[in-house]
């Protein structure tokens, strides 16, 4: 080791003090180093100025607003606004110039309003709204009479058959509103086999609603403290034979829109809808419903008397 | 009656899967294994042993603690890239470096890729190399057959052995003197040349190709295309040069060349889809490996080519698609 | 020996019902018959509850260009017209019959004679099919008599019968081959006529070299008609692999066979042409193979379509205990049903019972890449990369990958040594892009 020291010291000591051996070597040194100095130098200024000329002939003019916008915005590119992603709607915002028609699902009222103020713009009131399954063919309501065998994707099994439980509007329970949902917010219920939105996560984008091939999942309003009733069930079928797939189907009777005090109850193809815009949360219909089809979610318990769906159903 | 199924057709399976195919690639090296542990003895025994053991451990921990996934060892592919690895290498290699290339070959060429059917490269070949950049001289110490069938066991390779014991192999030689002037094709043939365990019988190895082909595990195209184009690569430098170049013959019944072109890079894994991207893939890993085999700094270039190549199969895939039913053009 | 030239598979052939002879399934007690049988828009039904109906009276007209009418199978009262599970998987329209009697329309001949000389015109012999509702039978159910009428500017110069049966256990066309031959021949030189050609060529697979040679002997009394054997090969029964195996011509992507101046039938759709041409018989009976390795007796059955499926089941020995699927049609293209009490319509060649141990599936492993749907695809297509786009939605690539030019015949997940759903994720794909061409057509 002391050698090879000795040896490196050696040569910086001739370097820095030329004796005449070195002196050649050192020009040949200079040299090189000249030329690979003067050579790399004329090719990165070459570089540059064509990079220039390049960057000057491609320049975007963009709206910094863009950009402002595009950070207020959560950047989950979820679709949820109806554009491809974030940065698409925030140029469509800056472009407009307004609001209006424009809505962050993810990211709610919060961040429209945050794009508001750095645009100096009014943010529209929305709703918060909430992805609603609604199919209660839990594993017990709707028996499954076949056992399907083949890859977990709703979209297949749809084209294959009516379902295990031999429903053909109820969920399939296969999850391709899982796999669709970019926050995480539903999830399949490993003892209903029915997903599952959750409260705080869903942002409402829609994404499920578009993934599911039984159009089960829809938008609806989140209600205060999020208190919703709707009918959770799509079956399209008679009375008779939706009860025998299933124990708490709608089955078209039509008490719930007799009941109903504000008219927000239509009953088409043997299946009642409440219109969220008209529902005042009154409940009436919950109990009138024969088969418990009609759920309310996160209300407090009704009178006694009243039994549970599930067993009412089965009677 | 018990409750029915519904599933989409088909609704039978054919009777092949992964651990058959993977099986089958073992049962078709036995042959070669076999003859390498006649000629190697123990030495032989003890490379392949620990390549397997330590192959399926590492993948069983890999899998087990780091993807937290199923096991997967009961497939027989972690099986084969022991079998694979230990025909690669040299019978007198100490265990130690049989274990680092295990490793490197499971846990590199396939654990970090996602497991089985996502690797680019051929895992067993990635540790060859990685033992052979990183342990030059004794990847390229090669044991005399028949010699040190015992005495390597139990001593290893020794400074005082490396002469008696340890022959050159024959593509070695051709790098290092030139031509041989009289190849000995019989003992090629046969496995009595020096080389890595699974390199030195050409007969064993097209048995265990036959056996492959037979069994539809493999098909002809790469194997032919790879020999084939290194037949005819080296026959063209032979024919201009007889001097100073070998003859075809000898480049394919010599060094890892058969074992390459039959068993490495026919890898299902790591080989093109479309019978016309198969036989574009043989033919770089014959012209591939004879150019490094000539003008390259190693003496063998099988591993080397078949790995570029393997680079390449994505590329090749979507260059090289089969050709549509009905995608004929109408002349008239 | 021909064949086609790409792909293919060779499953077990388990044809365990090819020595029994076809028998008179029982009337059941009440029919269940779709409106919708074939390919193309349902019919329209024409009767209504409480109406009195004959074998063979019109239950249903098919309106729309690609339908077909519907008859009667059973004689006896209208029930109800309501839905009903179908081998679709879903409810679908039926028109339900209570069986009385088994009393037939008139028009029909009764008589066992065969008639063989042909009396009536090509367009009369068109209109006939067409009235007696005849869809080829070999399960797609595409209308015959939209397939005889040739385009214009196109000529049909060979008629092409397939006698193949590539399907695992079914044995109904050979049954029909066998014991109808000549009834069958017939058929072919009526669909020649209303071709307009003088050539036919019948296909079999060499796997009944009885039915072969029985062809063979008739057809020389037939002017135009060869018998040809062909190699044993899965999927060499759909349209376009018999078309290159027979006569070596490739359709071109996403065209008709008349594209190479074909036309394709099936065996039994020949002697349903033979029927309702000369003996004035709508389609309202099929053979249907009743097989599985579980069944005590496997049998060949005349049955009139509406029929539930259980009660061919009884008659084949009954449904076995640890049955697991109940298939219609093959075990490479046919669908598993939920219920036992579908009926049979006029696409239900067989009916499949597999024990419970052959009903599942292989657990699905990675893909390993080997390529084999690759080789397999008698379409020439990369089934592990359109499975793989069709998984992830990726629509506009699948629709580039040729995911159109699919026959669902199952060959790659056949073959797939890890097992992987790959026909499944192609009908989605298939479905999807199907779907957004039609709309990209709307606009």
């Amino acid at each position: 080791m002391i050698g090879v020291k000795s040896d490196l010291f050696q040569r910086f000591y001739n370097f820095v003090t030329p004796s005449n051996e070195y002196q050649k070597r050192r020009i040949i040194v200079n040299n090189v180093i000249l030329y690979a100095v003067v050579s790399l130098g004329a090719i990165s200024i070459a570089a540059a100025v064509i990079l220039y000329f390049i960057a000057q002939k491609f320049k975007v003019v963009e709206d910094p607003r863009i950009d402002v916008v595009n950070e207020i915005l959560p950047g989950a590119n979820c679709g949820g606004c109806g554009f491809a992603g974030c940065r698409s709607l925030a140029e469509a915002i800056v472009k407009a110039g307004t609001l209006e028609g424009f809505n962050c699902p993810a990211g709610g009222s919060d961040v429209m309003n945050k794009i508001g103020e750095a645009l100096g713009l009014q943010a529209e009131e929305s709703i918060p709204m909430i992805a609603v399954v609604r199919c209660n063919g839990s594993r017990t309501n709707a028996v499954a009479k076949v056992q399907y065998d083949g890859p977990s994707s709703c979209a297949f099994a749809h084209s294959l058959y009516a379902g295990e439980s031999g429903c053909p509007n109820g969920c399939l329970g296969l999850g391709d509103c899982v796999t669709a949902c970019t926050f995480d917010a539903i999830r399949i219920d490993e003892e209903t086999g029915l997903p599952v939105v959750s409260d705080e996560k869903c942002v409402a984008c829609g994404a499920c609603v578009k993934a599911c091939p039984r159009h089960i999942i829809e938008l609806r309003h989140k209600g205060k403290k999020d208190k919703r009733i709707f009918v959770s069930c799509v079956n399209t079928e008679k009375g008779a034979p939706a009860k025998k797939n299933c124990a708490v189907a709608c089955i078209g009777c039509g008490k719930c829109v007799k009941v109903c005090p504000f008219d927000a109850i239509t009953l088409t193809n043997n299946l009642a809808y409440i219109d969220y815009e008209k529902c005042k949360l009154c409940r009436k219909c919950v109990s009138e419903c024969p088969t418990g089809a009609i759920l309310e979610l996160n209300f407090p318990p009704q009178k006694p008397k009243e039994t549970a769906p599930v067993e009412s159903a089965t009677v | 009656m018990s409750i029915l199924k519904v599933s989409g057709s088909p609704h039978i399976h054919g009777d092949q899967s992964v651990s058959k195919i993977m099986l089958g690639v073992n049962i078709a090296l036995l042959p070669a294994v076999l003859v390498s542990l006649y000629f190697f003895g123990l030495g032989a025994l003890k490379v392949l042993v620990i390549a397997i053991a330590s192959c399926v451990l590492f993948e069983y921990l890999i899998q087990k603690y780091l993807i937290k996934g199923e096991n997967t060892t009961g497939d027989f592919s972690a099986l084969l890239t022991g079998v694979l690895l230990a025909l690669n290498v040299p019978s007198g290699l100490p265990w130690y470096m049989v274990i680092i290339g295990a490793l490197v070959a499971i846990g590199m060429g396939k654990m970090s890729f996602g497991g089985i059917g996502k690797n680019i490269f051929n895992p067993a070949l990635v540790g060859r190399v990685f033992l052979l950049i990183s342990f030059p001289v004794q990847m390229t110490t090669w044991p005399k057959a028949m010699v040190s069938r015992s005495s390597l066991f139990f001593n290893g390779i020794d400074q005082s052995l490396l002469d008696s014991v340890t022959g050159p192999t024959p593509l070695g030689q051709l790098a290092e003197h030139g031509v041989i002037a009289q190849p000995d094709y019989i003992s090629y043939l046969m496995g009595s040349m020096g080389g890595s365990l699974g390199e030195i019988s050409a007969i064993a190895l097209l048995i265990g190709g036959l056996f492959m082909l037979f069994r539809k595990i493999i098909t002809w195209e790469i194997p032919l295309a790879f020999l084939g184009s290194a037949a005819l690569l080296s026959g063209i430098f032979w024919l201009i040069d007889p001097s100073s170049y070998a003859d075809p013959l000898f480049h394919l019944l010599t060094g890892g060349m058969l074992l390459g072109a039959i068993f490495m890079a026919t890898d299902m894994v790591t080989s093109p889809m479309s019978r016309a991207g198969q036989i574009v893939f043989g033919i770089g890993g014959g012209v591939l490996t004879i150019l490094i085999r000539i003008w390259g700094a190693y003496p063998e270039g099988v591993s080397f080519a078949i790995l570029i190549m393997n680079a390449f199969v994505p590329l090749i895939d979507k260059a090289f698609k089969p050709k549509l039913f009905g995608e004929v053009v109408k002349n008239g | 020996m021909k064949t086609f030239s790409k792909g293919g598979v060779h499953p077990a052939e388990n044809k365990i019902a090819a020595n029994a002879p076809i028998e008179v399934m029982p009337i059941p007690k009440k029919a269940f018959i779709p409106v919708g049988q074939h390919l193309g828009a349902p019919a329209k039904p024409v009767v209504q509850k409480g109406d009195t109906v004959k074998v063979g009276t019109l239950l249903a007209k098919g309106e729309s260009f690609i339908s077909a009418h519907i008859h009667s199978s059973v004689s006896g009262k209208i029930e109800k017209i309501d839905h009903w599970m179908d081998t679709s998987g879903y409810k679908r329209q039926m028109i339900i019959v209570g069986v009385e009697g088994d009393e037939w329309e008139e028009s029909i001949d009764r008589t066992p004679e065969i008639v063989r000389e042909i009396t009536l015109s090509k367009p009369e012999i068109i209109a006939r099919i067409k009235e007696s509702g005849i869809v080829g039978l070999g399960g797609a159910t595409f209308p015959t008599h939209v397939k005889l009428m040739i385009p214009d500017g196109k000529k049909c110069d060979v008629l092409l019968i397939n006698g193949v049966e590539c399907e695992p256990y079914l044995t109904s066309d050979h049954r029909v081959m066998l014991e109808r031959g000549e009834e069958m021949l017939i058929g072919v030189s009526i669909l020649m006529k209303a071709l307009d050609t003088n050539k036919a060529m019948v296909g079999i697979e060499n796997n009944k070299p009885d039915a072969i040679a029985h062809l063979t002997s008739l057809a020389a009394e037939f002017s135009g008609i060869t018998i040809h054997p062909l190699q044993i090969k899965y999927p060499q029964g759909a349209e376009k692999q018999l078309i290159k195996a027979l006569i070596n011509r490739e359709v071109p992507s996403g065209k008709l066979p008349i594209e190479v101046g074909a036309v394709v039938n099936n065996s039994g759709t020949a002697l349903a042409v033979y029927e309702a041409v000369q003996k004035n018989k709508p389609l309202f009976e099929r053979v249907v193979t009743v097989t599985g390795k579980s069944l005590a007796k496997p049998a060949n059955l005349l049955t009139r379509i509406g029929t539930p499926i259980g009660e061919l089941l009884e008659k084949a020995g009954g449904l076995p205990e640890n049955s697991g699927k109940i298939i219609s049609g093959g075990p490479m293209m046919g669908k598993a049903l939920t219920q036992t009490d579908i009926p049979v319509s006029k696409g239900t060649s067989g009916i499949l019972v597999l024990p419970e141990e052959d009903s599942t599936r292989p657990e699905t492993l990675t893909c390993i890449r080997c390529a084999k749907c690759v080789q397999a695809c008698p379409m020439g297509l990369m089934p592990y990369h359109i499975a793989l786009l069709a998984a992830h939605q990726k629509w506009e690539e699948t629709e580039k990958s040729h995911v159109m030019d699919c026959i669902e015949c199952g060959s790659c997940q056949f073959v797939c040594p890890s097992a992987r759903p790959l026909l499944d994720y192609m009908r989605v794909g298939k479905q999807t892009v199907g779907l957004i061409i039609r709309n990209r057509g709307k606009k």
